[in-house]
């Protein structure tokens, strides 16, 4: 049970905050939202981090489950768990389709190919005003009930997105830990040294890019959801950016990172607030620093940091008991 | 129709020539580094900005500030290099792509909290009376930009092919060890590459912002379609780069003219998709095979 | 019966012939060398052997019923050959005990969704794949190493590594690609050991190797590369003495050798 000992952790610190800062706007606003990239980050992670394939267009599947389910249940009045289903099932079917060509590439064709598929996905939902509303978006998407609880206030949502994240931490460690994590933990490695062991890298990539396309269109879905007004603008290019640089801030090929890195991204910009007119440059300022100092991630460096720390504690201790 | 098109020909050949000089940007700066530098549409922005800020009001003649903003877009060049490249060199392509990255939304930041969001033009080089070709009409300007790009191509291939600089830079891209031990000091090299692909964003800033304005995030779609054209081109190839351009810029007006405006971008990355899946090396590029 | 048999192979980059018409028999429980001067084609016929190549012409025929041609590496492996590298193609991003276990890929079945889900046959299906690395690992003397990331590992230690992983897999037939190159005296007699150990244990050992030394002692036959084709065949003994063959090496490694 040691493997998750870390999930529960995050389970019983998710648990508490909201008794510790009850109404708080960081928690169940900011929170959820953070909670939201938390989950897109560690299916990013699973491709990017432990398959080594570099997407930057991942915020195409996140709009693809969106706007499903928001057109579905706003123009066409089809149940919303209907409706998400109908999103993932596309979601499946798109990213599965491109897979194979866009996986045979490698480095920076891959990440112009991601991005291109990125950004044409974007310019549909803009320029499919009849369905999608275009630019102005889509309104009036109803919210979500479970077995006749309705996730309708901010509260609800924080229980829900906190559940769902924890479930995607959980699916995630699994992977990682197994014969299929292995196998692409390998093809990150060596591809050719991969094939000799006799896995089907063609397939092991495109089974782990459809699922972690997947995952990030059931967040869409809950997204759209909750926010009930839904904007292209929400699943640009920035967007895919944003979500590779939590991936990377965090520490790549660690799930407890991509959270991490997820957190961080969410709540620096509403820190930075403060600074006004300075944010921008400040962000991009701390991008760039962090990437130059600490490229292995921060959330892997502390950690790296923490185990010196303890080893060399425990080294300190074993002397003077010697003494 | 025959009229129309070549208004599309003229109109995609001048954007295509400013995309031509962004790609050929990502190009010098791949060559040297082996860096995708997702800044170089910050180069184009901050060119043309300071240009502007430069001559706005009862500030400087045109023919000062514009030799002066494409210094300033230069020292920037040179600092990003120097500051944010050099020390995390041996990073990987993600860590390089998002240092990159930082950069441009640092120059943005930069940028807005100059000049604010406001869209801003620079004057027309010499005038705005229409030249009429057939039934096509093109601006003095458009031919600023057509010419203005090709010298500079030109005069970059002439760099490349014909002074010890040039063929220093292509040395440091080939073989880095073996260039130090030719005796060529690589961390100059790299700061001519970064700095002459800083020069060729400011000179596409200067010659294409009288017809098309800018802000202080026009640099990101630029930087966007530099990148796309590169790819085009054949990566790391500089006139395959420069090719790419004209065809992406042709491409897009096409599109644009012919299917549907609001489309053109995608219709542009989905050619780009199609040149990838067929042809990962690019139209110009050579394949490469992985030895095992 | 021949274990493996190639017949007139044939394989060109650009006009420039790497492999020309080449035929030979690997008879099944041999150490079996392919040796040549830099350039003779000895890396191109591996990659062809384990499916990264296509030849432009030839067959080659694996137990009689295998067809190696057009397979894909995975598939070939799945035949029962496997191979290592000549510049290592370890997966430095994972442990030593990682590193063989995914050598255990073959012989274990579940895949991604059952793995997210973590249904129980996954444990048990796990501690086999350990069971089967320790084994591995103990075989190349790697015990020791068991719980050190790839990456801090010595050259020396790595080649022994990847042999490993490629016993997980099971193999009847590994390909070993200068298993002996770069390392010291001490390690090649290591190696030497470890490669007459495989062969005992009832896996047949292609090998290419440039120590003559190392080839001639653990070698039961060889077979001699000259600009792709076929120079010479035989035993050891046989090789050192052929005139042909002491020509093509200038007369010199071959007899130092002895």
């Amino acid at each position: 049970m040691k493997r998750l000992t870390g999930l529960l952790l995050l389970a019983v610190i998710l648990l508490i905050l909201p008794f510790l800062f009850p109404d708080n706007y960081y928690v169940t606003v900011v929170g959820v939202t953070a909670l939201l990239h938390a989950v897109l980050a560690v299916s990013l992670n699973l491709l990017m981090g432990y398959a080594g394939q570099i997407s930057l267009g991942h915020a195409a599947f996140f709009g693809i489950g969106a706007y499903t389910s928001a057109i579905l249940t706003t123009r066409y009045g089809w149940d919303p768990w209907a409706a998400i289903m109908a999103g993932l099932a596309l979601t499946g079917l798109v990213s599965f389709l491109v897979s194979r060509p866009i996986l045979r590439l490698k480095g920076h064709y891959l990440a112009m190919a991601t991005l291109g598929l990125g950004i044409i996905i974007n310019i549909i939902l803009v320029q499919g005003e009849q369905l999608t509303g275009g630019p102005d978006g889509l309104g009036g998407i109803p919210t979500l009930s479970l077995f006749g609880w309705a996730i309708d206030t901010d509260l609800r949502w924080y229980w829900a997105m906190g559940a769902t994240m924890l479930g995607v931490v959980w699916l995630a460690l699994n992977i990682i830990d197994s014969r299929s994590g292995r196998a692409l933990r390998a093809l990150h490695g060596s591809e050719v040294a991969a094939e000799m062991m006799g896995i089907n890298t063609t397939a092991a990539k495109t089974g782990v890019f459809v699922l972690a396309a997947l995952i990030a269109s059931l967040a869409g879905a809950l997204f759209c959801h909750q926010q009930s007004f839904i904007s292209p603008d929400s699943f640009s290019f920035f967007f895919s950016i944003e979500l590779v640089t939590m991936v990377v801030l965090g520490g790549m090929a660690s799930t407890y990172g991509a959270v991490f890195g997820a957190l961080i991204l969410t709540f620096l910009p509403e820190l930075l607030v403060v600074f006004e007119d300075f944010e921008v440059m400040i962000f991009g300022a701390i991008l760039m620093l962090m990437m130059i100092f600490l490229p292995q991630g921060l959330f892997v460096g502390l950690q790296s940091f923490a185990l010196r720390w303890l080893s060399r504690r425990r080294a300190a201790a074993l002397h003077t008991a010697g003494d | 129709m025959f009229d129309q098109i070549l208004q599309f020909l003229l109109t995609g050949i001048t954007v295509g020539a400013t995309y031509a000089l962004v790609a050929l940007g990502f190009a010098i700066i791949y060559n040297a580094s082996d860096v995708v530098n997702f800044a170089q549409g910050e180069f184009v922005m901050m060119g043309a900005m300071s240009a502007i800020a430069m001559s706005a009001g009862d500030g400087l003649p045109i023919f000062l500030s514009l030799p002066l903003a494409v210094l300033v877009t230069i020292g920037v060049g040179i600092l990003l290099q120097r500051f944010a490249i050099a020390p995390a060199r041996g990073a990987s392509v993600v860590t390089t792509i998002i240092i990159t990255i930082g950069a441009s939304i640092f120059l943005r930041g930069v940028a807005l909290l100059l000049w604010g969001k406001s869209i801003f033009a620079l004057p027309h080089f010499s005038g705005e009376q229409p030249i009429h070709i057939g039934k096509a009409t093109l601006l003095p300007q458009n031919l600023w930009v057509m010419g203005g790009a090709a010298l500079l191509v030109l005069g970059v291939h002439w760099f490349f092919n014909h002074t010890t600089h040039g063929k220093a830079i292509l040395a440091c891209s080939c073989n880095r060890t073996a260039a130090q031990l030719v005796g060529i000091n690589v961390g100059m090299m790299m700061l001519i590459a970064y700095g002459l692909s800083a020069f060729l964003g400011a000179m596409a800033g200067i010659l294409v912002t009288p017809i098309t304005f800018t802000s202080y995030d026009a640099g990101v779609m630029l930087g966007l379609k530099g990148f796309s054209a590169a790819i085009l081109g054949g990566f790391g190839n500089p006139m395959g780069a420069v090719a790419g351009g004209i065809l992406l810029g042709l491409i897009e007006s096409l599109a644009a003219g012919l299917i549907s405006s609001g489309y053109k971008d995608a219709i542009g990355f989905i050619i780009l998709l199609l040149v990838l899946f067929f042809r990962p090396s690019g139209l110009f590029g050579k394949a490469t095979a992985e030895r095992v | 019966m021949a274990l493996l048999e190639v017949e007139a192979l044939t394989k060109s980059f650009g006009g420039v012939t790497a492999i020309a018409d080449l035929g030979f028999e690997v008879p099944e429980g041999l150490v079996y060398s392919v040796i040549g001067p830099n350039g003779a084609g000895k890396t191109t016929l591996f990659n062809m052997l384990s499916g990264i190549y296509r030849p432009d012409e030839g067959s080659i025929r694996f137990m009689d019923q295998g067809v190696v041609v057009g397979r894909q590496p995975h598939q070939v492996a799945a035949l029962g050959i496997s191979r290592t590298f000549q510049n290592l193609q370890m997966f430095f991003n994972m442990s030593v005990l990682d590193n063989v276990m995914v050598g255990c890929h073959l012989r274990t079945r579940t895949g991604l969704f059952s793995a997210a889900l973590r249904l129980p046959r996954i444990k048990r299906e796990e501690m086999l794949s350990r069971q089967w690395a320790q084994e591995a690992l103990a075989i190349c003397n790697l015990d020791k190493f068991i719980g050190q990331e790839a990456g801090s590992l010595p050259y020396g230690v790595l080649k022994r590594l990847e042999i490993a992983r490629a016993l997980a897999v099971q193999p009847r037939l590994l390909l070993m690609d200068e298993p002996a190159a770069g390392l010291n005296d001490t390690e090649t007699l290591e190696m030497r050991k470890l490669i007459r150990r495989i062969c005992d244990s009832g896996i047949t050992v292609l090998l290419v190797e440039h120590n003559m030394g190392l080839v001639m002692q653990v070698s039961d036959r060889v077979l001699v590369l000259d600009y792709g084709s076929r120079l010479a065949e035989g035993t050891p003994v046989e090789i050192q003495n052929d005139r042909r063959v002491i020509e093509a090496y200038l007369g010199g490694e071959v007899r130092y050798a002895l």
